[in-house]
């Protein structure tokens, strides 16, 4: 019988069982505040210490990939807002960019600055979002509202622009759905500062602070060579030494244009995982500011009548905008038959997008390399051996995204 | 010279098709020469990464000659050499098996059991294959093009 068997028949009648051996079988989750409502661990202690563990998985498993078999490409946009629902702007980039890929068009560059603009603002809530709830399930509330606060004013600027503070449904298929608003500029500076008030203040009150330090320092480690062979990618990754990003090894859309650091740690613990992602944050805000300067005027989409919708004024004005119309709203861009595979960096590291065609309006297969989904299927490794108290801390730093994990 | 060519030249039996879609490579081999594939890609040609693992079902793609149902695909990925390679198994309907990665990598664990889960691909050597998404009772995979849409499952009966 195998540990999980083991664990299982012991485990799930009641919530604590003692086991013939005396080492105690716990069931953690789902129901559990820092489980986050849809993981649950069932452990077996020893005293305080984790001996062995099997995470379950499962709870927020919605069908995305077959429902993604069953419409067309742009309706499948809304969708990925759900995947990774605290970085929304990164799904929305990544699924697009495959979908052109597979059709082989180019998007205007100022989609393509409007593309990463969204997507390091969404980086950096990601970020957020992951050390603010790390903290207070620590037990430092009042960082979680300073960073919840600056993520507020950031989802605002969301909002502005695509019109929807975590659900924004900003692409399309060859381009963006909306231009910045009038005074966007303005805004962001203005996110920005508080950002960075909020940023400091939370530093100072975590960085060094006794119990915020001990709990992270040398919990959940990971090897590099493990954490490789898990096939750990972004911030956990980076935490291990390894400077691996999308963005800088195999630049997309115009990141090649912005002068930024991959922040890389060597010890591989939680720290390190807090430490990579606070450096992220001001990494993204030096793009998100490079990238305003350096955004051209133009077009916002690819004006190929078989990619993107007609302006409204050519639909009421010319017969072949109201056909093209037409055509996109029922059927889609048709992409030829074949497949592509196309990462991006997301929050949490190598967002992949493998999507199969078969030359209709609906695409074949869509299948989603959810960057979190590698990283929980180590925690049992990480956690093994350390306390039951570190478990919050490791499943903290780990950031995982249940709409991402299983989709 | 690419990593392709380099299965080409020394595995020259187990390519049964190279293939390129959106500018991407992609190599089809034998099912029983995965293992030894994956194994020099990750020792000789320096993929350290195995970024993911899926399968397509093919059943009624429109104009397919290919016999097999399934399809695995593997995208591994090299840092050092920033370089990316898709492998492709064939897998049969009437038995739907193929090797498991886990010993090479620890990553394949969960991946094949996703896989099993939502198509009914048998890992032989997979050290713990059972549903991961799914509950145990559930009848039937899920991704497979033959499970409907809105299929309805039956109910599980209560503790006693």
């Amino acid at each position: 019988m195998n540990t999980f068997e083991k664990i299982k028949k012991i485990a799930a009648p009641g919530i604590v069982e003692k086991a013939e051996d005396g080492r105690l079988v716990l069931n953690m989750g789902p129901s559990h505040p820092a489980m986050h409502g849809i993981v649950k661990i069932y452990l077996t202690l020893n005293g305080e210490r984790i001996e062995d563990s099997d995470v379950e998985i499962g709870y927020l498993h919605r069908g995305f990939e077959k429902t993604c078999e069953n419409i067309n490409y742009n309706q499948v946009i809304p969708y990925t807002d759900r995947l990774n629902y605290v970085s929304p702007f990164i799904n929305n980039v990544g699924y697009a960019l495959a979908v052109e890929k597979l059709m082989g068009v180019d998007i205007p560059e100022r989609a393509k600055y409007l593309r990463v603009i969204m997507s390091e603002i969404s980086r950096i809530t990601d970020h957020l979002t992951c050390i603010g709830a790390n903290a207070m399930e620590l037990g430092a509330f009042t960082v979680y509202f300073y960073l919840i606060n600056a993520r507020e004013a950031l989802y605002k600027l969301g909002d502005s622009v695509a019109g929807g503070r975590i659900t924004p449904n900003y692409t399309r298929i060859g381009g963006v759905s909306r231009d910045l608003p009038e005074g966007f500029e303005d805004e962001v500076k203005k996110a920005f500062s508080i950002l960075t008030k909020n940023l400091d203040d939370s530093e100072k009150l975590l960085s060094r602070n006794r119990i915020f330090y001990d709990r992270l320092r040398n919990t959940g480690k990971i090897t590099k060579e493990e954490a490789i062979s898990y096939s750990f990618t972004g911030p956990l990754l980076r935490a291990c030494g390894v400077p691996y990003d999308v963005r800088k090894d195999e630049p997309y859309l115009v990141y090649d244009r912005f002068d930024f650091d991959i922040p890389v740690c060597s010890e591989g613990d939680n720290y390190s995982r807090y430490l990579v992602r606070l450096e992220e944050i001001k990494q993204s805000m030096s793009i998100v500011k490079q990238a305003l300067k350096q955004i051209p005027s133009g077009e916002i989409k690819n004006p190929d009548y078989n990619v993107s919708l007609p302006e409204k004024k050519d639909v009421y004005g010319n017969i072949e905008a109201l056909i093209a119309h037409f055509k996109l709203t029922f059927e889609g861009p048709k992409p030829p038959a074949g497949e592509v595979y196309f990462p991006v960096e997301g929050g949490n590291g190598e967002l992949g997008f493998y999507i199969v065609s078969d030359g209709t309006h609906k695409p074949w297969r869509v299948r989603v390399r959810p960057p979190c989904f590698p990283l929980t299927s180590a925690l049992s490794r990480m956690i093994k051996g350390g306390y039951v108290a570190d478990i919050i801390a490791t499943f903290g730093q780990l950031n995982m995204i249940g709409g991402e994990l299983e989709r | 010279m690419s990593a392709i060519e380099k299965l080409k030249s020394n595995f020259p039996q187990s390519i049964i098709a190279i293939g390129n879609s959106a500018g991407q490579d992609y190599v089809l081999i034998k099912s029983e020469d995965l293992k030894k594939i994956a194994l020099f890609l990750k020792n000789e040609l320096g993929f350290e990464f195995l970024m993911d693992l899926t399968c397509v079902d093919y059943k009624g793609y429109p104009g397919r000659e290919e016999k097999h149902r399934f399809e695995m695909a593997y995208q591994f990925y090299s840092f050092n050499n920033k370089e990316r390679v898709r492998l492709k198994v064939p897998v049969e309907e009437s038995s739907p098996s193929v090797a498991s990665l886990a010993s090479l990598w620890l990553s394949a664990d969960w991946y094949e059991r996703e896989v099993y889960d939502m198509y009914g691909i048998h890992f032989s050597g997979h050290p713990d294959l059972r549903r991961i998404l799914m509950y145990e009772e559930f009848q039937g995979h899920p991704l497979r093009k033959d499970y409907p849409l809105k299929g309805r499952q039956p109910r599980i009966p209560e503790r006693k």
